[in-house]
């Protein structure tokens, strides 16, 4: 998965700047889209592009588990998050729903704003092409695997029922 | 082995002698909670994937709570596809309006939730059923479609935090002043994939109903659980609102523990937590001369019976401040039925407060009490993040409901411990 980065140097990037609440009125990913990190940065929904990846510090998705969290981000195009660390809950809607969350050491300060990335999953490694470095990432528990392979957690599901 | 009493609740639930942290596990789940946020979007997601299942009605519970009653056509069109979903597969245990009341307090209330079992919820503050003695967790509206049709939830055995807290409060300092002090210290990632245990004689002398301050904060360490060995008063509690067979677990003795964190609480002063985490916890003689505009007692932290008797306590004899908007909110129908009884509501209202139905509202920043740009809140609520009520240059302080409402009167955030 290639992308281009979008940083945001700060921890504790709540669920409530990813999304207020004010707009947990629909589950429209392209509605929730327009709104994305609104009380963070409003320019958000226009800088972003289709493939671009999230970067963030410590404890990114911490509060609600709100799943719109991951779905104005999806709406927008985004591929993945690499954070230094994740809130339990935002991490695994992610996984389940297909936005890739990526815990990767010292994230804001191996790359910056518009930095070219290559994340390789089943290599363990984010590389940055701009920098030409290359790092490893935390590596997903077996079962977190499955999911990501399958395409989200309700086709793994769908599978499992037919089995 | 030794096991804590999340291992021994999660090694029932998936049919095995014991567990450790870090193991993969699918377990069964006794009770599904629903509300009208995060459950529609499950029900799409199992629409869209042809499944059209629920793995037992009887086990789901359902409210709705957020936007309640409806604050416009979105949130309308969010509770009817919850209320149509209800009907369609035949689920009971629904709270419809007139019955309502906030979810996690809902469940406890009424009993569906009892030592040993097993909950979640697309809602983060699943945690709080820790409180008696149950593992609860909250998960997104994916995973709720996945337990929704398959009764089952994966995770990884979180390892345990176990935390100490011993001393008597003192006269006008509570449970959620603890709970302030507590996270002041552990940080808002402090306990991320771990759960908090709590002991000691702090607790063993907190009412069930306190005691849910600390279980439903929890998750504002990061934790997936915060729970309490069920003891005496735990029994009473549950056995109270339900006759239900329930499975008594407690931590061994010997239990391993990922850490332990002592608390020592008899020289605890009122806390406040100001803007914008819940981790900013400080003495509230630190915070001085900071105005308020509006005061607000509720949510499913604060919004119990208790929480009401101690702010009327506060407010008797005494108005809220001319400048003060004070919102004072029952967290269920039961709830509101009991202040009204005790004439408590009349109380409010007489000091100049609204009361409101049953509803999450100004917590999440919903309505029935949303803030301006430059406003300042002072609320029993849980969560103190950025716009969190509302405007992005708004600002929430968290307070138990005693000094909220010591705050109201004042017009500035204030000691209770001078109106008791
Ligand atoms: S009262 Fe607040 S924290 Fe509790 S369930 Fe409602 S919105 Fe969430």
């Amino acid at each position: 998965m290639k992308g281009r980065a979008i940083v945001y140097k700060k921890n504790d990037i709540d669920t409530d700047l990813i999304i207020p609440a004010k707009y947990l009125n629909t589950d429209d990913p392209k509605e929730l889209a327009e709104h994305a990190m609104e009380f963070l940065d409003v320019e958000f929904p226009k800088k972003v592009k289709e493939g671009d990846i999230l970067v963030a510090g410590r404890n990114f998705g911490c509060g609600s588990s709100r799943e719109h969290a991951i779905w104005c981000l999806t709406g927008n195009g985004v591929q993945a998050v690499i954070a230094e660390s994740f809130a339990r809950i935002f991490f695994r809607n992610g996984i389940n729903y297909g936005l890739l969350p990526v815990v990767l050491e010292g994230a804001t300060k191996k790359i910056s704003d518009g930095d070219e990335l290559e994340i390789d999953v089943k290599k363990g490694t984010v590389k940055n092409i701009t920098s030409g470095k290359e790092f490893e990432i935390k590596p997903y528990p077996e079962f977190a695997m499955k999911i990501i392979n399958a395409g989200g957690l309700m086709n793994y599901v769908k599978k499992e029922m037919n089995k | 082995m030794p096991q804590t009493i999340t291992e021994k609740i999660i090694a029932k639930h998936c049919g095995k002698e014991e567990v450790s942290p870090g193991e993969l596990v699918n377990i069964d789940l006794d009770v599904i909670l629903a509300h009208e946020v995060t459950t529609p979007p499950a029900i799409s997601a199992l629409e869209r994937n042809g499944i059209d299942q629920v793995f037992d009605p009887d086990k789901i519970v359902v409210t709705p709570d957020h936007f309640v009653p409806n604050k416009d056509e979105k949130t309308a069109e969010l509770a009817k596809r919850l209320r149509d979903w209800v009907k369609k597969h035949k689920i009971k245990n629904y709270y419809e309006i007139g019955r309502h009341g906030i979810c996690h307090t809902i469940l406890i209330e009424n009993g569906h939730v009892l030592p040993g079992m097993t909950v979640v919820a697309g809602d983060s503050h699943t945690c709080t059923h820790g409180v008696v003695g149950a593992f609860g967790m909250g998960i997104g509206s994916t995973e709720l479609a996945a337990a929704i049709a398959t009764g089952k939830s994966w995770f990884i055995v979180p390892e345990t935090i176990k935390v100490e807290i011993n001393g008597e409060l003192g006269k006008g300092v509570y449970s959620k002043d603890v709970m302030l002090q507590i996270l002041s210290k552990l940080g808002v990632d402090g306990a991320t994939d771990k759960v908090i245990e709590y002991v000691g004689s702090t607790i063993d002398a907190m009412e069930v109903e306190d005691r849910v301050v600390l279980t439903n904060m929890a998750v504002e360490a990061g934790a997936t659980l915060g729970i309490i060995n069920p003891d005496k008063k735990t029994i009473k509690y549950v056995e109270q609102r339900s006759n239900k067979k329930y499975d008594l677990v407690k931590s061994d003795a010997d239990a391993k523990f990922s850490s332990h964190k002592k608390f020592d609480v008899s020289s605890l002063e009122p806390m406040v937590a100001v803007p914008s985490l819940p981790s900013n916890g400080k003495t509230v003689s630190k915070v001085k001369d900071v105005k308020v505009d509006q005061a607000v007692v509720g949510s499913c932290t604060n919004g119990r019976i208790g929480d009401l008797r101690e702010a009327a306590a506060v407010l008797k004899g005494n108005e809220v401040h001319k400048d003060v908007r004070m919102i004072v909110i029952p967290a269920t129908t039961k709830i509101y039925k009991q202040a009204l009884r005790e004439g408590l509501l009349e109380q409010f209202i007489d000091a100049n407060a609204t009361v409101s139905t049953p509803t999450c509202g100004p917590c999440l920043g919903g309505h029935m009490g949303v803030l301006a740009e430059g406003e300042r809140c002072i609320a029993s609520t849980n969560r103190n993040f950025v716009g969190r009520m509302g405007h992005p240059k708004s600002e929430v302080y968290l307070a138990s409901p005693a000094t909220v409402a010591a705050s109201a009167i004042d017009g500035k955030v204030a000691d209770p411990r001078k109106y008791l």
